[in-house]
C-alpha cells in the first residue's frame, strides 16, 4: 500500500476560508484530498489536539427498507459495531473502550452515516476496526438477538411517547402510498423478521463507494490520510447507484388529526410542502425560516411562548429529503390551549405569506445566519459533518466564502415571493396528541399499514 | 443535575457520543487562567485560537437547592426572568441584540449554579459582557410578563415532567432519597408551587443572591487574559460588592431505612429500576471516595464491557440493559446508582436479584485490578476529547468553580484519577453500597382504565 502511495502521489486542492480574525484565531481551510486508490475526502486540517474525526454517508436509509422489514437500516446501524472480522462482540467493543475510539453508526431516512473519533496514538486501530465493521460486520447470532431485543424493547417505549406518536402519525398521514410513512425504526412485528441474510445484503448494498461523502478533521494529514482512506474504504464494492427513491406527493393536505391520549400537555406536529435542498430560492428560504423560527425574537416563539406564555417550545424546519421536501414544527401546550396555538400557527404562517418580512427582520436574520456560522465550527464533529453535507448538496470547495454574499444579495422582493412560495396556512396538516378541548379533527387517524 | 432553562433548538447536535468528564476534567487539559476582580468577582480565561469565537459565560453560586421551603422553582423561574429586561435593554431585547450579532444564548440553572452563556464572534465579547454585566443589577419586572413567564415555566414543566412517566418517577425518588437535603426537592418545582411564585420572591431572591461577589466569569475560546482583563475591569469591576448570605444546607440524618417508590402509569410501556445510595462528593462526605466510585461505576456497569452488562444482559438474559452510575459533582451529597430493565419474560423482582447477587459478590471478591487499570486508562485518555470544543471546557470547568472547587484541583484530574487503585475502589464500595439506606424505584406499566 505504501508503494502505491509513492506512486501515485496525494491529490489535494485547497479553499482558504478567513473567518474575520478578532483574536488570534486562525482561518479554516478545508482540503479536497484524493487517495492514491481515488477515493475523495474533504479535509480539515487541525493539529492543537492529538485527535482525529472522520465523518462518513452512505445512500440508502430507511426508507430503501424491504416492505415487511422496516427498522433494518437502524437495526444493521446497531449491529456494525457489535463484532467483526476475528473480533466478537466483546473483544470488539473492548478494542474500541480501550483505547477510547468512538465509532458508531446511525440510519436516517435517506441515508446511512459512520462516524470515527480516535487519538492520534490509536488511529491504525481505528481505522482498522471501522473497516472491520463495514467490510466484514458478524451479525453474530448473541448479538443479534440481544440487539433485536433492545430494539423492541425501545420501540414499545417510544409507543406510548406522545412526540412519538405526533410524528409518526404526520408521517403516515401524509405518504400513505410512500416508504416515508413507514415507522423509520419499524414495528415490533418488522423488526421481528429481520434476518442475519437481511442484514448482510443491507450492509452490500449501502456501504459502497458510490456516493459515498467523507469529511475528516484533526490531526492528519493528507498524505496519511490518503493512506487510511484506502485501507479503510478502498475494499468496499464500487456498485453503481442505487435506484433513486421515487417522488412523493403529500396527503393529507390541510387535515387535522387528534389522537386521544391521557396526558396534561398536548403535543402537535404540523407541516406542508416544502422546497429543494437545490432550490434557486433555498437562500430566500433559509432567512424566511429564521425569521419564522429562528428561537427567541422569531414570529413563532415570540407570539406563542413571549407574549402569551402558550407553551416553552415552538420550533419550525425545512427538511428537504430526496424524495419529499416539507416545512415541519411542532409545539406543546396544556390541553385547554391547544385550539388557540393551532389558530394562532395558521394566522402567524398566513401572515408571513401574505405581506412577507419586515426590512428590520431580514436585516437580523443575514447578519445572524452569516455572523453565527463560525458557531458550527467550535468542536471537530460538527465540522465534519459540514463537510459531508457539502459534498453531498454537490457544493464547490469555496462554497462557504461565497454563502454570505448569497445570503446578503437576497431582495426584498425575492423575499416576498418566497414567502408565497413557502408559506401555505390551510396546507397545514396538524396532529394533536393529548386530550385537546375545542378542537375539532377533520379526518379520522390513519391506521398503521399491516 | 442541570435544568436548561432557555431552549433555542440546537442547531448542531453532537453527533459523538464520546463522555467528556464533565466538571472534573483535567491535568493540562483547559489551562484555565484567574484573577479575581477588587469586588469579589473570579475572571477565568481558556484560550482555544482555532475559530474567531468566544463562549463568554456567568456563574452565579445560588441554585435550586439554595430556596427556601416552599419556594421550590424560584432559582429557575428567575433564570427565565432575566430574559425579560433592564433600563439599558428592554424585555426580550438581550436575546434579538445576541442573535442579531450572530451569536447564540442560553441559561441554565442546577441545584448549586445558575448560569448565562452566550457564544459569540470574539469581537462581539464586549457587547455581551456589558449587557450581562448590566442584567447581574439592573432587572425590572413587569407583572404582566412575570405572569406570561410562568405559565411559560408550567409548560416546561408539563414537557419534562409532568408527560413523562419516567421522569414522574425520577422526581418522587429524589424526594425519597434525601429526607433532609434540599436535593429532595424538584428544581423546576413542584407545579401547586411554581403558581403560586411572585415578581416579589423573585426580585427578593435577585437582590439577595446575585451579586459580583458571588459570581465567576468564564471566557473560552478566542481570548488571552491579556485581553479579558481590562474588559472584565471594565465591565464587571465597577459593580459594587455586596453582602451575600451564606448557603443554608442542612444535613442529612444518617440513613438507616431502606425505601422503594413505585409507579404504575398508562404511559410506561415496561418495567424500569433503579437503587441509590447517598454518595460522597467533593464537600459532602468522605470526599476521597468520589473518584473510585466513579471508577467502580465504569468497571461494573459503565458499558458493554462492563461486569454487569456481560453478566446480567449477555450471559444470564435476565436484563435487557442494566448499568451503573456515580456523582460527586455536587455541594451536597451525591449517588451511587445501579439501573436496569428486564428481559422479556423476566420480572423487575429477578433482576433485582440478579444485581444484588452481583454487587454482593464484588462486595465479596473485589473487582479484578486490570479491570480498574483498563477503566482507568480510558477516563484518563477521554480527557483528552474534553479539549475539542470551546463550549465544554467553559461549562466544565464553570461548574466545578461554582461548586467550590479550584483550578489546581480541575487541573489534577487526570493525575487523581491514575493514582486510583483497586483497593480504593474496594474500600470506597464497601463504605457506601453495604448502607442498608438505599432507594429503589420500580416503574410498572399500567393499563388505561
Amino acid at each position: 500500500m505504501t508503494t502505491m502511495l509513492f506512486r501515485c502521489a496525494v491529490f489535494a486542492l485547497g479553499t482558504l476560508l478567513v473567518l474575520g480574525r478578532a483574536g488570534g484565531a486562525e482561518a479554516i481551510e478545508i482540503k479536497r484530498v484524493v487517495s492514491p486508490g481515488g477515493i475523495e475526502a474533504w479535509l480539515v486540517e487541525d493539529h492543537k489536539n492529538p485527535i482525529i474525526t472522520l465523518s462518513a454517508s452512505f445512500k440508502g436509509g430507511a426508507a430503501a427498507d424491504p416492505d415487511g422489514k422496516e427498522g433494518l437500516a437502524d437495526m444493521v446501524a446497531a449491529l456494525l459495531d457489535e463484532g467483526a472480522g476475528p473480533y466478537d462482540s466483546e473483544a470488539f467493543r473492548r478494542q474500541l473502550e480501550d483505547r477510547v475510539i468512538g465509532l458508531g453508526f446511525s440510519a436516517g431516512r435517506d441515508g446511512f452515516s459512520a462516524r470515527l473519533q480516535t487519538l492520534t496514538e490509536h488511529s491504525d486501530t481505528a481505522f482498522e476496526l471501522m473497516r472491520l465493521a463495514m467490510s466484514e460486520p458478524r451479525f453474530d447470532p448473541e448479538p443479534v438477538e440481544r440487539i433485536r431485543a433492545q430494539i423492541v424493547s425501545s420501540l414499545k417505549r417510544s409507543a406510548t411517547r406522545p412526540q412519538t406518536i405526533a410524528s409518526e402519525t404526520w408521517w403516515r398521514a401524509a405518504f400513505p402510498d410512500h416508504p416515508y410513512g413507514r415507522p423509520d425504526s419499524g414495528t415490533v412485528d418488522s423488526v421481528g423478521r429481520i434476518t442475519v441474510e437481511d442484514m448482510k445484503g443491507f450492509a452490500g448494498k449501502v456501504l459502497t463507494r458510490d456516493q459515498m461523502e467523507i469529511g475528516v478533521v484533526g490531526d492528519i494529514d493528507p498524505q496519511r490520510l490518503g493512506l487510511l482512506l484506502d485501507r479503510t474504504f478502498g475494499a468496499l464494492p464500487d456498485t453503481p447507484a442505487q435506484t433513486p427513491l421515487e417522488a412523493a406527493q403529500l396527503s393529507a393536505v390541510g387535515e387535522t388529526f387528534v389522537v386521544e391520549q391521557a396526558v396534561p400537555q398536548s403535543v402537535v406536529v404540523f407541516g406542508h410542502r416544502g422546497i429543494p435542498r437545490d432550490d434557486p430560492d433555498r437562500f430566500a428560504a433559509a432567512i424566511l425560516m429564521e425569521i419564522m423560527a429562528g428561537g427567541f425574537g422569531s414570529r413563532l416563539t415570540e407570539e406563542i411562548r413571549e407574549k402569551r406564555g402558550l407553551t416553552y417550545g415552538i420550533y419550525a424546519y425545512s427538511l428537504p429529503l430526496d424524495g419529499a421536501q416539507m416545512v415541519m414544527g411542532g409545539v406543546s401546550t396544556r390541553n385547554d390551549k391547544v385550539a388557540e396555538t393551532v389558530r394562532l400557527v395558521r394566522e402567524i404562517w398566513a401572515e408571513m405569506a401574505e405581506n412577507g418580512p419586515t426590512e428590520q427582520e431580514v436585516r437580523d436574520a443575514k447578519t445572524y445566519i452569516n455572523g453565527s456560522f463560525p458557531m458550527q465550527l467550535t468542536s471537530s464533529a460538527p465540522i465534519a459533518g459540514m463537510l459531508v453535507s457539502l459534498q453531498r448538496d454537490k457544493r464547490p470547495l469555496d462554497y462557504l466564502e461565497k454563502r454570505p454574499e448569497l445570503i446578503d444579495s437576497v431582495t426584498m422582493t425575492d423575499l416576498k415571493r418566497v414567502a408565497k412560495r413557502l408559506f401555505h396556512a390551510d396546507e397545514l396538516t396538524f396532529v394533536v396528541v393529548g386530550q385537546p378541548k375545542d378542537l375539532k379533527a377533520t379526518a379520522p387517524v390513519p391506521q398503521p399499514r399491516s | 443535575m442541570r435544568l436548561p432553562a432557555i431552549g433555542r433548538g440546537a442547531l448542531f447536535l453532537a453527533l459523538f457520543c464520546i463522555l467528556v468528564p464533565g466538571g472534573s476534567a483535567g491535568a493540562k487539559v483547559y489551562e484555565p487562567e484567574s484573577f479575581t476582580l477588587s469586588n469579589g468577582m473570579q475572571v477565568v480565561a481558556i484560550t482555544d485560537q482555532r475559530v474567531p469565537v468566544v463562549t463568554h459565560m456567568v456563574w452565579y453560586k445560588v441554585g435550586g437547592a439554595d430556596e427556601a421551603p416552599g419556594e421550590t422553582g424560584l432559582a429557575h423561574f428567575l433564570e427565565h426572568l432575566l430574559f425579560k429586561g433592564t433600563e439599558k435593554v428592554p424585555s426580550g431585547e438581550f436575546s434579538r441584540i445576541v442573535s442579531r450579532n450572530g451569536g447564540q444564548g442560553n441559561a441554565f440553572t442546577g441545584y448549586d449554579y445558575t448560569a448565562y452563556f452566550q457564544t459569540i464572534a470574539s469581537d462581539k465579547l464586549p457587547l455581551v459582557m456589558e449587557m450581562e454585566a448590566d442584567r447581574m443589577t439592573n432587572l425590572m419586572l413587569d407583572e404582566d410578563e412575570v405572569a406570561a413567564e410562568r405559565q411559560v415555566v408550567l409548560e416546561e414543566r408539563r414537557s419534562r415532567v409532568d408527560n413523562s412517566p419516567a421522569a414522574l418517577l425520577s422526581e418522587r425518588t429524589n424526594a425519597a432519597l434525601y429526607l433532609n437535603y434540599p436535593y429532595r426537592r424538584p428544581l423546576i418545582g413542584w407545579a401547586h408551587e411554581i403558581e403560586a411564585l411572585t415578581r416579589e420572591n423573585a426580585l427578593a431572591f435577585y437582590r439577595k443572591w446575585y451579586a459580583p461577589n458571588n459570581a465567576i466569569l468564564v471566557v473560552a475560546g478566542d481570548i488571552t487574559m491579556e485581553r479579558l482583563k481590562p474588559l472584565a475591569e471594565k465591565y464587571y469591576g465597577v459593580i459594587p460588592a455586596r453582602p451575600v448570605p451564606e448557603r443554608m444546607r442542612p444535613e442529612e440524618p444518617e440513613q438507616i431505612a431502606a425505601r422503594r417508590v413505585e409507579l404504575a402509569h398508562p404511559l410506561a410501556a415496561q418495567e424500569s429500576w433503579t437503587r441509590r445510595w447517598l454518595a460522597p462528593s467533593r464537600f459532602w462526605g468522605e470526599s476521597r471516595h468520589v473518584l473510585p466510585l466513579a471508577v467502580l461505576a465504569e468497571v461494573i456497569g459503565g458499558g458493554s464491557t462492563s461486569r454487569l452488562y456481560k453478566k446480567l444482559v449477555i450471559e444470564e438474559k435476565v436484563a435487557l440493559s442494566v448499568g451503573a452510575f456515580s456523582g460527586g459533582g455536587d455541594i451536597g451529597p451525591s449517588t451511587f446508582g445501579f439501573y436496569g430493565v428486564p428481559a422479556e419474560g423476566h420480572s423487575v423482582e429477578a433482576l433485582e436479584k440478579a444485581v444484588e447477587a452481583e454487587l454482593q459478590a464484588i462486595l465479596r471478591d473485589g473487582v479484578d485490578p486490570a479491570e480498574v487499570a483498563r477503566a482507568v486508562k480510558s477516563m484518563k485518555a477521554s480527557a483528552v476529547y474534553a479539549r475539542d470544543s470551546v463550549t465544554a471546557p467553559a461549562h466544565a470547568v464553570g461548574q466545578a468553580l461554582a461548586v467550590g472547587r479550584t483550578i489546581e484541583q480541575i487541573e489534577s484530574w487526570p493525575e487523581e484519577v491514575g493514582a486510583v487503585t483497586a483497593e480504593q475502589v474496594m474500600e470506597a464500595a464497601r463504605a457506601v453500597l453495604t448502607k442498608p439506606g438505599h432507594v429503589t424505584s420500580v416503574l410498572r406499566p399500567k393499563p388505561a382504565s
